[in-house]
């Protein structure tokens, strides 16, 4: 008898070894890049914290392929200034506390700098290990608390652009074809309250009244009760802050219960996976987006135009895949740390100061003009606003 | 206000559908082998992945449907005597572990297959939602109830009328018993598995033109099969189904008419109060099968 429990137990061993092994391989894909050694100069660490799987997975992949291609373009050109750069990636998991972790494994690994997080709320969790041990950060991230107040974030940057610009837009859009009344929908996460927050601080004094304000999951498999209330309200237009896939399914259950007000959507659904997953349903949506999916359709004087077309063309021509807004972001925060470490060299203090320095940067996402007030640096001028035609992204203005 | 409240309740049958077939797969492996299938969400996932690969093919939706049904009930049976059958005459809990580690290794894998994307399949039939009495019904949930009335059918007259269903039910009451009249309790697990793979293939396949499907959403599913599955009963294949619907309804009315903050919290204060003051649901059902 006791032997055939030993038996048992050694095999049940086995069998946690097993599913222990299959575990870490499948849930730790951190990746590192090559380092090449360029000159033979000591390379730089740079960490990067993304959302690589789990819920904003649609960010995290597109960030973690530019980064990967940034990295390989640059030390292939020899570096900065002959030093390689050696990048860590890490998956947070789209969660908060692996976010911590991650980011404190990678400063303990010595990284001058941190790139990341991908959403807001993975953004938020890293800001308070960052400015204890003072190492600089740029996030990919939109809310703008995430850089604000920036007595309390001098070492947090960002890149992709704040709340407010996106909700200008909308708002200079209202105004425009006359709808007063409008109903709020978001996502129940940090994304969708500083969405929140920051509509409801600009329809202040603006003679736009929000009639109704409804809230969903990011898990959440149906949005009807949620519109069925904005239907009863009467308002003239739904504006939706969340991203997908809960973003598409709302914008399938729209369109299934016979709405016919205008629905304007945030730039978290600026990816092709939005409209693919809303199955047809999301022609016709509305939203603010930065220039990357319109490069062909923006005008040749524009500063950007070029930068826009060579990253459109170096990351088609490795991925195969057109690139997004998100990967834009990443390719911005690369190059804003780039070129703060060909000046500033491997000083933590100083890449800050440089990063700081930033003036007319011509980005992805904008020109970058960075002050110790504003640690994004982009104005209104950085996004259009774009409608969704046959599943393409059409220029409105 | 008559509108809104037929939208809130075709939108909780929606969700009822969804629930139910989860349940009602949890409920038939317990009911035969006594284990509690944590991994049954996996099930569901991975049967609808596969069936989005399958579709890239260009396979009809219906092959698609048979393919990935049969694939995944394979895998079903092959995970049984790969682990619950070599721990056998181990207690349930050990068995419940087994399952939990089943069902991160298949997460895993299908993290590993499918990546992190979110994907979605066609619909059954086409043509979108049909406005009935001013509020919209979606046409996939009809299919969903038709998949669970199909299914219940085919365990009543499986469980009533063959012989292997007989002895499934023999086995349920006194396995010692059954035992002694010569069933064999293995091949009666085997079953069971290659039933839940096949059925949860079945319901992912069906519910991912509603839900789309990540390779990480088998958890949620789960949780609620599983509360759905307790509000029934844990033992009883009706009871699954009316819990499930039951849920759909619940949430749906809360979050459409008090706050959709607290949907859940409204759902799992249901689940505490059923097994509070019903525990002969879930506690019940252990309690049998223990004597």
């Amino acid at each position: 008898m006791k032997k055939i429990t030993m038996r048992l137990k050694s095999k049940l061993w086995l069998a946690l070894l097993l599913v222990l092994s299959l575990l870490i391989s499948a849930c730790s894909p951190t990746k590192e890049a090559d380092v090449k050694s360029a000159g033979g100069n000591e390379p730089y660490k740079i960490g990067a914290v993304l959302d690589i799987s789990g819920n904003s997975s649609s960010l995290g992949v597109p960030e973690r392929d530019t980064l990967l291609m940034m990295v390989e373009k640059l030390n292939a050109n020899g570096g900065v200034k002959g030093h390689p750069i050696d990048l860590t990636i890490m998956d947070n998991k789209s969660d908060e506390t692996e976010s911590v972790l991650a980011v404190k494994t990678l400063i303990e690994k010595g990284a001058l700098a941190i790139l990341g997080a991908s959403s807001s709320g993975t953004s938020m969790a890293m800001i308070k290990t960052v400015q204890s041990e003072k190492v600089p950060m740029i996030s990919l991230a939109a809310a703008s608390s995430i850089v604000e107040p920036t007595s309390e974030r001098q070492w947090v940057y960002k890149t992709a652009q704040s709340d407010i610009v996106m909700i200008n837009k909308i708002i200079s859009y209202l105004k425009k074809n006359n709808l007063n009344k409008i109903a709020f929908l978001y996502m129940n996460n940090s994304y969708g309250d500083n969405g929140k927050k920051a509509i409801s601080a600009a329809v202040k004094d603006s003679g736009i009244d929000i009639v109704a304000e409804e809230k969903f999951d990011a898990n959440d498999k149906d949005m009807t009760p949620q519109l069925t209330k904005v239907k009863a309200s009467g308002a003239q237009a739904a504006i939706v802050w969340a991203i997908p896939p809960s973003a598409s399914i709302l914008t399938k259950n729209f369109k299934d219960i016979g709405l016919s007000i205008p629905l304007i959507h945030s730039h978290g659904v600026g990816n092709q996976k939005f409209i693919e997953l809303a199955q047809g349903a999301a022609d016709g949506v509305i939203l603010p987006i930065g220039k990357l999916s319109v490069a062909q359709q923006i005008s040749d004087n524009d500063s950007q135009k070029k930068v826009l077309e060579s990253y459109i063309a170096d990351y088609s021509k490795k991925y195969n895949a057109e690139p997004n807004s998100f990967g834009g972001y990443a390719w911005d925060a690369f190059n804003l740390l780039v070129n703060a470490l060909e000046k500033a060299g491997p000083d933590r203090v100083a890449i800050r100061d440089e990063l700081e320095k930033t003036q007319g940067f011509v980005g992805i996402s904008g020109v970058f003009n960075m002050t110790p007030q504003d640690h994004n640096g982009l104005k209104e001028d950085s996004a259009v606003l774009v409608q969704v035609d046959q599943g393409k992204w059409k220029l409105i203005e | 206000m008559g509108e809104q409240l037929l939208q809130l309740l075709f939108t909780g049958l929606t969700l009822g559908s969804i629930y139910s077939i989860i349940a009602l797969t949890l409920v038939t492996t317990f009911n035969v082998t006594g284990i509690l299938n944590l991994a049954q969400g996996e099930f569901v996932v991975i049967g609808a992945l596969l069936a989005v690969s399958l579709q890239g093919t260009g396979m009809p939706i219906i092959a698609v449907f048979i393919v990935s049904v049969i694939l995944v009930a394979i895998l079903g049976g092959l995970l049984e005597r790969l682990t619950i059958y070599r721990a056998r005459g181990a207690s349930n809990l050990s068995m419940l572990i087994i399952t939990i580690g089943l069902s991160i290794s298949l997460r895993g894998l299908a993290l590993l297959i499918w990546g992190t994307e979110t994907y979605s399949l066609p619909a059954f039939s086409e043509g979108g939602s049909k406005i009935v009495g001013g509020a919209a019904l979606n046409p996939q949930s009809i299919w969903i109830f038709a998949l669970v009335a199909v299914t219940l059918t085919g365990l009543y007259g499986f469980l009533g009328h063959t012989f292997w269903g007989k002895a499934v039910k023999a086995s349920v009451y006194n396995q010692t018993g059954a035992r002694l009249q010569g069933i064999n309790l293995n091949t009666i697990s085997f079953l069971a598995f290659v039933a839940a793979g096949g059925l949860g293939a079945a319901a992912g396949v069906s519910i991912a033109p509603i839900t789309m499907v990540t390779y990480d959403m088998g958890f949620m599913l789960g949780v609620k099969g599983f509360v759905a599955a307790a509000i029934g009963g844990l033992s009883n294949v009706g009871g699954a189904v009316i819990g499930g619907i039951l849920l759909g309804i619940l949430e749906s009315f809360s979050s459409g008419l008090i706050s959709s903050g607290l949907k859940d919290a409204i759902s799992m204060i249901i689940l505490l109060g059923v097994l509070l003051f019903r525990p002969e649901g879930i506690i019940g059902a252990i309690r049998e099968r223990k004597i």
